[in-house]
């Protein structure tokens, strides 16, 4: 059972990520990028790490990708624009796919996060201690092990935003 | 738990931190119209605390923070290194800025900010801290590249050095990924210990992969493409900065991944790498008229001497290895430091045909390339010869007799255009009235500190190559 969902879940994601780079129109582009990102939260649940799967999609499945439609819009106002974006394929499989892969998500997320036994009053999994994604795990290894690479990254986006300024920049 | 010891251990980085974002609060108070050199002074004195620090360090040797970092003689050795790279390469920018109207700033600030990446990646033992370390000291890179903002050049190359720099990192995070896969750690000293038990496929995979990566950031063929037009486009001092800091920095890595960990099963890769590096790199310098450009040939021949080193293995080859970044920095920062100087305003003057008759225009600096050229060729008496000659020496004892007689063959290709453009400098009439302009303190300094190196390293090894003997026991400890 484990298997076939990743087997599904993997599949979903390679197959956007396919899709992200053949489409021609970057917004077509962006909405499977979701795909990949929402897919790949799926296979973080399916391997117990579901904070991190949380946090991937609120960030990246949600803000990141908010961010990148936005500057889409708003930069590529070019040739692609103009030219129709609909594809048949998607027309077609869109919702049904969207539905199909939605009921076994929230499947997967009822079995782990142990929901549907609180729905029928069964003892619930969620006592955090032997799941290894869980927020205090994920916790003690930003902050304790990993927490040089952690405040480093703070001079990395720093020179990112400094880059960011320097090169926008108009030259008199 | 974290002690003051632990901050002490990273105390370069933190130093070189606090005065690259000193650097960044002063820009705005200096007036529009003001020059900058307050700012390059403040850049100077953050190198020579880090230097400082570097130097506190040695009485502290051990690892910190929950064993990302690790002190000792190998991180210090190429920690000093670096931070002489970037002395230099500010004292060259100083006038290069005003000259080039470069904005100074956001220049001073990611330099600062990019050595303390180089640093990090040295003394790094976790793949997580190295891989965020490599995009540091690569993203200021990749900035500093595009700064001559009226040059279109400028904006190629640092687009160019992105895109393909980009895709190196993810080869090398894959890499990273693999290794986690194969030994379930990302710790250099639990990677190690793993893979003394059971070497696996994966392992293989991982050591490949990080190769590709860290191979693009060394310009070692056959990832290499991309030198010569970043090289060209990019700011004199950058080049001389980037050429040899981020180099010294990825071979340090590369040396931790391959001995650190005790990996098996590269050699082949490396000493294919290593080969056409060096042939690749000579052929392709015969041919070209632009400096830089014959530089960066020449760079990436140079990867490949390197590489040699690192395929003879041992104590030998990686203490080889070491002594032969630093000897290259000396040179080549020094060579890219005569080239920013002649470069005038707008950089108009970077072919061989405007170095004709510098000998009669300007001796001095003449006298000083020339130096650096012989020692590029690796002439007795400066530091390239020592360097080559423990590389090439390293390899023979470790057999590979054919890799030193291509090495030899292609170091005598080399020599035909190193000297070629020594012959236009002394015997050649200027063709151009290219006008060779004073010799302004700052770089003077920055010029001796790289000459008396060079010449140290030729006339006295003895006690460098055996702080890089050292630093190779600490390494494969």
């Amino acid at each position: 059972m484990h298997l076939a969902l990743f087997l599904i879940f993997a599949a979903v994601c390679v197959g956007g990520a396919i899709n992200l780079l053949a489409q021609k129109h970057p917004i077509n582009s962006a909405l499977s990028l979701i795909v990949v990102m929402g897919s790949l939260a799926m296979i973080y649940l399916l391997l117990g790490a579901e904070f991190v799967a949380a946090v991937q999609v609120i960030v990246y499945a949600g803000a990141v990708m908010v961010l990148f439609v936005f500057v889409i819009m708003l930069l590529n106002a070019g040739v692609e624009e103009r030219t129709p974006h609909a594809s048949r394929v998607a027309t077609l499989l869109g919702v049904p796919g969207l539905i199909i892969g939605l009921g076994i998500s929230a499947w997967v997320v009822s079995r782990i996060t142990g929901l549907d036994k609180i729905a029928i009053g069964g003892p619930s999994v969620m006592n955090g201690s032997d799941v290894f994604g869980n927020p205090q795990a994920v916790g003690q290894l930003l902050f304790r092990d990993y927490l040089l690479p952690f405040e480093v990254t703070s001079i990395l986006i720093l020179i990112a935003i400094m880059g960011a300024v320097v090169l926008a920049r108009r030259e008199e | 738990m974290i002690s003051a010891v632990d901050y002490i251990r990273i105390l370069p980085e933190l130093v070189l931190s606090v005065f690259g974002i000193l650097v960044m609060i002063v820009d705005p108070l200096i007036p529009e119209q003001s020059p900058k050199r307050p700012l390059g002074m403040i850049a100077l004195v953050g190198v020579l605390a880090g230097l400082a620090a570097t130097a506190y360090q040695v009485g502290f040797y051990g690892d910190a923070f929950f064993h990302s970092v690790q002190v000792n003689t190998f991180s210090v050795f190429f920690h000093i290194v670096i931070l002489l790279i970037a002395l230099v390469v500010l004292l060259t920018s100083c006038e290069y800025l005003e000259v080039q109207k470069i904005r100074a700033g956001e220049y001073y600030g990611l330099i600062l900010f990019g050595t303390v990446g180089m640093m990090l990646m040295t003394s790094a033992v976790e793949l997580v801290l190295i891989f965020i370390a490599l995009e540091i000291s690569s993203i200021s890179t990749y900035i500093l590249a595009g700064m001559r903002r009226r040059v279109a050049e400028s904006s190629e190359s640092s687009l160019k050095y992105f895109l393909l720099g980009s895709f190196a990192t993810a080869f090398f995070l894959y890499g990273v990924a693999m290794v986690y896969g194969a030994t379930g750690s990302t710790n250099i000293y639990t990677i190690a210990h793993a893979l003394r038990t059971q070497q696996s496929t994966l392992a293989y995979l991982a050591v490949g992969l990080m190769f590709v990566g860290l191979g693009f950031k060394v310009a070692a063929a056959p990832f290499h493409v991309w030198t010569p037009d970043v090289y060209e486009g990019s700011p004199a001092p950058v080049v001389a900065l980037m050429s040899t800091g981020p180099k010294a920095a990825a071979f340090a890595v590369l040396l931790r991944v391959l001995f650190g960990t005790g990996a098996i099963g590269w050699f082949w890769i490396v000493w294919l790498a290593a080969i056409l590096s060096m042939t690749l790199g000579n052929i392709g310098a015969l041919v070209q008229q632009n400096v830089k450009r014959l530089l960066a040939y020449s760079s990436i021949a140079h990867a490949g001497y390197l590489l040699v080193a690192f395929a003879a293995g041992r104590e030998v080859g990686i203490s080889g290895a070491i002594f032969y970044t630093a000897t290259y920095a000396a040179m080549n920062v020094g060579a890219f430091a005569v080239v920013s100087h002649l470069s005038g305003e707008g950089e108009k003057y970077v072919t061989i045909d405007d170095y004709a008759g510098l000998g009669r225009r300007s001796p001095p600096l003449a006298g000083i390339l020339t130096i650096f050229l012989l020692s590029l060729i690796g002439i007795p008496a400066t530091g390239g010869f020592f360097a080559k000659f423990y590389v090439f020496s390293a390899a023979f004892q470790s057999g590979l007799t054919g890799l030193v007689i291509i090495g030899v063959i292609n170091s005598a290709i080399a020599a035909y255009y190193y000297l070629r453009i020594i012959v236009h400098m002394y015997m050649r009439d200027e063709r151009t009235e290219a006008p060779v302009a004073r010799i302004p303190a700052t770089l003077g300094i920055g010029l001796a500190i790289s000459l008396i190196a060079t010449i140290y390293l030729g006339v006295l090894p003895g006690r460098l190559l055996e702080y890089a003997l050292t630093s190779a026991r600490d390494l494969v400890k």
